[in-house]
């Protein structure tokens, strides 16, 4: 499986009908996962690689060739591309038993060789003993195998796969996952994954490229994301809460701080140089939210304390979710702690609590992006 | 027993299976992928021969194969034979009446398959004749086997069309269909008895030979 690889880079763009305007580059070795919301153009990139859709403009790189230019009017039919798709329902030929099916991909070899090969392919993937079964007879985690199989048979150039997981139970999903880990190790090869699950995203790819209508927003791996989003148009893709609109003040000693309602908010960086009355987006994850106990003192309590009131407290298993709602806005605040923490705490609905904002967590936003998103936000809820 | 007749009615209906099955492999095909405006026009025109009187179809052939209309001339001038009362005319005849049993059945089958069966094919290294050979055809034998049946079974007993076209000579345009006619003209019930049988027996075994071969590669598919 040693193909010769290298990177795969994307950039395409067109008005329509499907709008597209992206781009990004996957090492090999490399996983990334193409993440949005359905019709945000994930499938479409993945096809658009694949050779089974012309984007308008652009161009598509892999392994030193290239398969797409609309400068050079140059296009390379998938069957040129050696391209290993997985797709969303898996595509097997449904006359074909599994191994049939893999040695569909194995056209570059010589006719008495395909059937060993194919059966290896098989065995890799863990179906011994199953290559004369056709895929009616296959439970969905056995067809995404050989759908995986007959997409690395063909010794690809770049490992593509749609929404591979969706189909099978979460169990499944799962040991697939598990699978997919361990596979990566031995693959030199871009791989894209297409997902709307953030949680597979997060565990499985090295970076994530985060798409809304046809554009690529932010490419960065999960942890810088799910910290530092680009804008808060990405931290709302991101399912991430509190975001929060803030105005830049200078305190006393001439600090620059965030002014949030009645609260001067200390910030780890990104404040210097900008100047008083910048009105600006900000975000902080729910990890860096502390909560204040009880008449006792806590830890850090006195950066950036804030109180409010539970409005809503929801409790999944070992932890809760907690939204405060303050009286200055409209703006709630959510954040997650143990249930027994929350117990202990005497938070329930309707109560005062106190929390902490930790100022390294507090991430800065140009401010425009939100106000232009506001509406779409309106409009989803 | 018309011998003849039945000879030239299994001829009739072999040649006219036969040659529209490729016809219907390319046009259905065409019909369930290809997306052009002029679509619905071309699915009507390959349905008319399904609701139109066979007479009425009939006469129209009649018309365009005489040596006045231009379709006639120029087979004439190409030929030097005429169509109307030749077997030639009754089998094209029967080409443009079984039209819609061949087309219909495949198109259906065609429009079954997946659209990412054959992107996965393409993927996979095939080409479009590959892919064509490979992938699509073993999905539409079912649908083939139907409009071979049915357009054999059709022309079997096909009557308004062939009789204007061909009307009934012996050995060349006579089928049974029309013998059977012929019979009961004459007060012959027995013999028209004895070929209405024989008829029934070649339509029931048709018939039989499609839900078998069907049934089978259905049964396949799904592992029971």
């Amino acid at each position: 499986m040693d193909t010769e690889t290298g990177d795969l880079t994307v950039r395409v763009t067109q008005a329509g009908p499907i709008p597209l305007d992206a781009a990004f580059r996957c090492a090999p070795g490399e996983l990334l996962a193409l993440v949005g919301p359905s019709g945000s153009g994930k499938t479409t990139l993945l096809r658009a690689i694949a050779g089974l859709y012309r984007p308008a403009e652009g161009d598509i790189r892999c392994a030193g060739e290239t398969w797409f230019a609309s400068a050079g009017q140059r296009w390379t039919r998938p069957q040129q591309r050696r391209v290993g798709l997985v797709f969303q329902d898996y595509a097997l030929f449904p006359h074909l038993d599994a191994r049939a099916n893999v040695m569909v991909a194995l056209g570059q070899l010589p006719v008495a060789e395909r059937r060993p090969v194919a059966e290896a392919w098989l065995a890799r993937v863990r179906l011994e003993g199953l290559g004369g079964r056709l895929p009616g007879e296959l439970s969905g985690g056995q067809r995404q195998r050989v759908a995986l199989a007959r997409a690395l048979a063909r010794q690809p150039r770049v490992l593509l796969l749609d929404e591979p997981f969706s189909a099978v139970d979460q169990v499944t999903r799962r040991r697939l996952q598990r699978e997919l880990a361990l596979l990566r190790e031995e693959i030199r090869i871009p791989i894209v994954l297409v997902t709307h699950d953030l949680d597979e995203a997060a565990a499985l790819a090295d970076r994530l490229c985060v798409l809304h209508a046809g554009r690529s927003l932010q490419q960065a791996p999960a942890e810088a994301l799910f910290r530092r989003p680009a804008s808060p148009e990405v931290a709302r893709l991101l399912d991430r809460h509190n975001v929060f609109a803030g105005t830049v003040v200078a305190d006393e000693a001439g600090r620059r701080r965030l002014q949030w309602g009645p609260w001067r908010l200390e910030v780890a960086e990104g404040l210097e140089g900008l100047s008083p009355g910048q009105r600006l987006a900000w975000y902080l994850p729910n990890s860096d939210i502390v909560l204040h106990r009880r008449g006792r003192p806590s830890r850090g309590e006195r950066e950036n304390p804030v109180t409010g009131r539970v409005s809503e407290m929801a409790i999944l298993g070992g932890m809760a979710s907690v939204a405060l709602a303050f009286d200055h806005c409209d703006d709630t605040l959510r954040f997650e702690i143990a249930t027994h923490a929350a117990r202990r705490n005497g938070l329930a609905r309707g109560e005062t609590a106190t929390v902490s904002l930790l100022a390294s967590g507090i991430h800065l936003m140009p401010q425009a992006s939100l106000s232009r998103e506001e509406p779409a936000h309106a409009r989803d809820a | 027993m018309d011998w003849p007749a039945l000879w030239v009615s299994l001829r009739l209906a072999a040649l006219t299976s036969l040659l529209l099955i490729p016809l219907g492999l390319w046009l259905g095909r065409a019909l369930a992928l290809a997306r052009f405006r002029a679509r619905p026009l071309c699915e009507a025109l390959v349905a008319l021969p399904l609701v139109m009187p066979p007479t009425v179809l009939g006469f129209y052939l009649m018309q365009s194969f005489g040596q006045q209309a231009p379709f006639g001339a120029v087979w004439a001038s190409l030929t030097g034979t005429t169509l109307n009362f030749t077997f030639s005319g009754i089998l094209l005849a029967s080409l443009v009446a079984n039209l819609p049993f061949a087309v219909q059945p495949i198109q259906r089958a065609f429009e079954a398959i997946p659209a990412n069966l054959r992107e996965a094919a393409w993927c996979c290294g095939l080409s479009p004749w590959q892919t064509l050979w490979r992938i699509e055809l073993p999905l539409v034998w079912p649908g083939l086997v139907s409009a071979l049946a049915l357009t054999f079974a059709h022309t079997l007993g096909e009557f308004g069309v062939i009789l204007m076209v061909g009307g009934a000579i012996d050995g060349e345009t006579r089928t049974l269909a029309i013998a059977i006619y012929d019979r009961v003209q004459a007060f012959d019930e027995q013999g028209a008895a004895l070929m209405s049988a024989m008829l029934l027996l070649v339509s029931f075994m048709t018939i039989g030979v499609v839900y078998g071969l069907s049934g089978r590669s259905r049964r396949r598919r799904h592992g029971h």
